[in-house]
């Protein structure tokens, strides 16, 4: 697993948390070339046989000194920087799609504002790059933009967060966690750990419409439905920033006299909850205990000190296996829909024991 | 207003009545709510309770509503202090991260000391912007409302940045004498405009030159530098408040941090009754205006609604507290009143 951690090994280490195997080779310029443009046609046939394929060639310099002269435009419109999750996420792809590696990063930040990301997309398909990728702020209400892209010939991959469009042909691939699953870990451990009596629990859920948002609440209710001693009492959206999601717990800690623990649905909306509980008198991961998903630096330090009790992770170091898809779709080689990054989770010990050889 | 009024009608003409109303009855909904809101209870030796929080959360706006009344009361206005706001905490909080030490004392106080210094230059280049150049205040500091994000986006590298530090987060979590530090703070600070404006004569200074400038320049009033000054002095009050709101969640969120401050500030000061149109203003009219806006968002958070509509409760409140102000308003409601009285006594006469 320790490649796995480590951005700078792109191409190079076995990605075993990939349910695909196969790997992209680098082959020589010119075949390469033949293979971009081909992949480029049969997308557009796949696609909706519409007469794409001009926009690729464009961009691609044939200068064929081993492969590294061609250059992949890719457009990326990230959600914001609402998290540490999001700084290692933003990082990791900077850091992974750079010219040595062959790409030509154009990055845009959205601020959590999806009209911010549909310009910035908008602007992609204008510029003609080679492959959009974009983390959805929200899940609906992309089927406009997409079809353009769709329309200009370009290939759209989703990093982290997914897109409810049934019209799968929008999108080449979607990578990321399965945010189900993450809540679902989370319900368990509660159901398990905690839920030996009967319990209040709150939640602080991500932004609204937004995939994890709804993915999270969704699985840990799942999880616990069963349980007779988990009450959720109350639910309210923290927006995935520390800042928010303070004023949600305070609210909370106002309105309720029986919290005994805290699901959010990101480590900053916990770390925020738990300057809440302290500015309450109560002390975080005793009096109160915090159950959160991520994984972060600073989330798996209070983990390890004790304030939270434990973290279900959502690897957030999406580089590597981006650069390798949108090699692939450039490529036209066949590329999953839905490849899903695995995650572990940790409790007081385990972060105890992480933390010192996390790189994130 | 006459002597021979009653107590209570003399009391509903105040300019304050009104607010304090709508601040008596926000709280007595929480109290209902909830009748736990204003029990206050010592633990540790610090004080805890919903209105210790209150006050704590609110002294951010405090400071940067002081700051705004000052300018408003020139005549003019500062759209950019969200952004100081945004600038001093990304400042500090990029300082003590890549500082070797960042719990050492030394290193926060110099965060501090240049967070603010950065805060108060840009006031300084607001103030000249306005009265040097003369543009309208609100075209002035709109730039730095725009662009301060984006400094502050460069400043913090598109991340936010977080820190541990245990001396920067007594300023937002820390108590002195069992009283939160950023209430202490914010409290220093009002007591020191407040001498400062109200027992000097610059207060009565800042008045006339928002009745008018030229007037008062002819008067041998220093407008320009007054003017001046009043930017400066506002968002230094921002960049301490950044300082505040950085360091109650220890990150810097350059997108986030202080968004829309500034209208929030705007709104307490007119809802404490000072006008928009410069001129007289009231300290004590924008503490009990930011002491409405903040017992109002954390309402809307107790009843369990989401945050998001927050800013629908405001502007309610801000329209009815702006109707019960206007002088006309009033008139309508009076003569109302007065013209149903004789109807009322003359259907009792029909019915007879």
């Amino acid at each position: 697993m320790a490649g796995w951690y480590d951005p700078t090994t792109l191409g190079t280490a076995p990605r075993s948390h990939l349910k695909e195997e196969s790997m992209f080779s680098t082959t020589k310029a010119r075949t390469r070339l033949t293979g971009v443009l081909a992949g480029v046609a049969v997308l557009a046939l796949a696609a909706c046989s519409s007469g794409g394929g001009s926009t690729d060639g464009s961009s691609n310099d044939a200068g064929g000194d081993g492969g590294s002269g061609d250059t992949i435009v890719v457009g990326f419109s990230q959600v914001g920087a609402e998290s540490g999750w999001r700084a290692a996420n933003t990082k990791s792809i900077q850091d992974t799609l750079t010219a040595e590696n062959g790409f030509d990063l154009k990055f845009s930040d959205a601020q959590q504002k999806q009209e911010n990301q549909i310009q910035a997309i908008r602007s992609y398909i204008a510029q003609g790059v080679d492959v959009i990728a974009f983390s959805p702020v929200v899940e609906s209400g992309w089927d406009a933009v997409l079809e353009e892209a769709k329309q200009a010939g370009i290939p759209v991959i989703l990093t982290d967060r997914a897109v409810d469009s049934e019209d799968e042909t929008l999108y080449a691939s979607f990578i990321g966690s399965d945010f189900v699953l993450e809540g679902e870990m989370a319900g368990e451990w509660v159901s398990e750990n905690v839920a030996t009596e009967p319990i209040n629990v709150v939640e602080l859920q991500g932004t609204t419409g937004a995939a994890p948002a709804i993915d999270r609440k969704t699985g840990f209710e799942n999880a616990t439905k069963d349980n007779p001693n988990v009450t959720i009492i109350d639910s309210q959206t923290g927006n995935f920033t520390r800042a928010e999601g303070k004023t949600v717990m305070e609210g909370f800690l106002q309105a309720h006299d029986d919290i005994d623990l805290v699901y959010a649905h990101n480590d900053d909306m916990g770390l925020g909850a738990i300057e809440a509980i302290e500015a309450a008198g109560l002390v975080p991961g005793e009096d109160i205990k915090i159950v959160t998903v991520d994984a972060v630096k600073d989330g798996m330090q209070a983990l390890a000190d004790g304030k939270i009790n434990f973290i279900v992770e959502c690897n957030p170091l999406l580089g590597p296996d981006l650069a390798e898809i949108i090699k692939k779709v450039v490529a036209g080689e066949e590329v999953e829909k839905r490849i899903v990054v695995e995650d572990q989770s940790f409790t007081q010990e385990q972060a105890v024991e992480a933390l010192p050889t996390r790189e994130y | 207003m006459s002597t021979t009024a009653p107590a209570w009608q003399r009391a509903t003409q105040h300019r304050l009545f009104w607010p304090i109303v709508a601040l008596v009855v926000l709280l007595a909904v929480n109290t209902i709510n909830r009748p736990s809101f204003l029990s206050i209870r010592l633990q540790d030796g610090h004080l805890f309770g919903s209105l210790v929080n209150l006050l704590k959360n609110g002294a951010p706006l405090l400071l940067v509503a002081l700051g705004m009344t000052l300018v408003i009361a020139t005549r003019g206005i500062d759209l950019s202090v969200g952004a100081v706001v945004a600038i001093s905490g990304a400042v500090a909080l990029s300082f003590i991260a890549s500082s070797p030490s960042p719990d050492s004392l030394t290193t926060v106080l110099v965060a501090v000391g240049i967070a603010l210094a950065l805060s108060f230059v840009l006031g300084v280049w607001n103030g000249f912007l306005v009265s040097v150049l003369g543009i309208q205040p609100i075209i002035a500091t709109l730039v730095l409302m725009t662009a301060g994000r984006g400094v502050a986006m460069l400043i913090t590298g598109g991340q936010i940045t977080t820190v541990n530090s245990a001396p920067y987060k007594a300023i937002g979590s820390g108590f002195w004498f069992g009283v939160p530090v950023a209430v202490v703070l914010a409290g220093l600070v009002f007591a020191a405009v407040a001498l400062l404006t109200r027992r000097t004569a610059l207060g009565m200074l800042i008045e006339s030159v928002g009745i008018n400038p030229e007037a008062s320049r002819l008067a041998g009033v220093k407008a320009r530098s007054i003017i001046w000054t009043v930017y400066a002095v506002c968002a230094l009050f921002a960049g301490l408040a950044g300082l505040m709101i950085s360091s109650s969640t220890m990150a810097a969120d350059a997108n986030n941090a202080g968004l829309f401050i500034e209208l929030d500030a705007i709104l307490a000061v007119v809802i404490g009754g000072t006008s928009l149109a410069g001129g007289k203003f009231s300290l004590s009219g924008t503490l009990v205006g930011v002491l409405i806006i903040q017992t109002l968002t954390l309402t809307v958070t107790m009843l369990g609604i989401s945050p998001s509509v927050t800013p629908l409760f405001k502007a309610i409140v801000v329209i009815a507290v702006c109707l019960a102000q206007s002088p006309k308003v009033r008139d309508l409601v009076a003569a109302r009143r007065r013209r149903a009285a004789p109807t009322a006594a003359a259907a009792a006469e029909v019915s007879a």
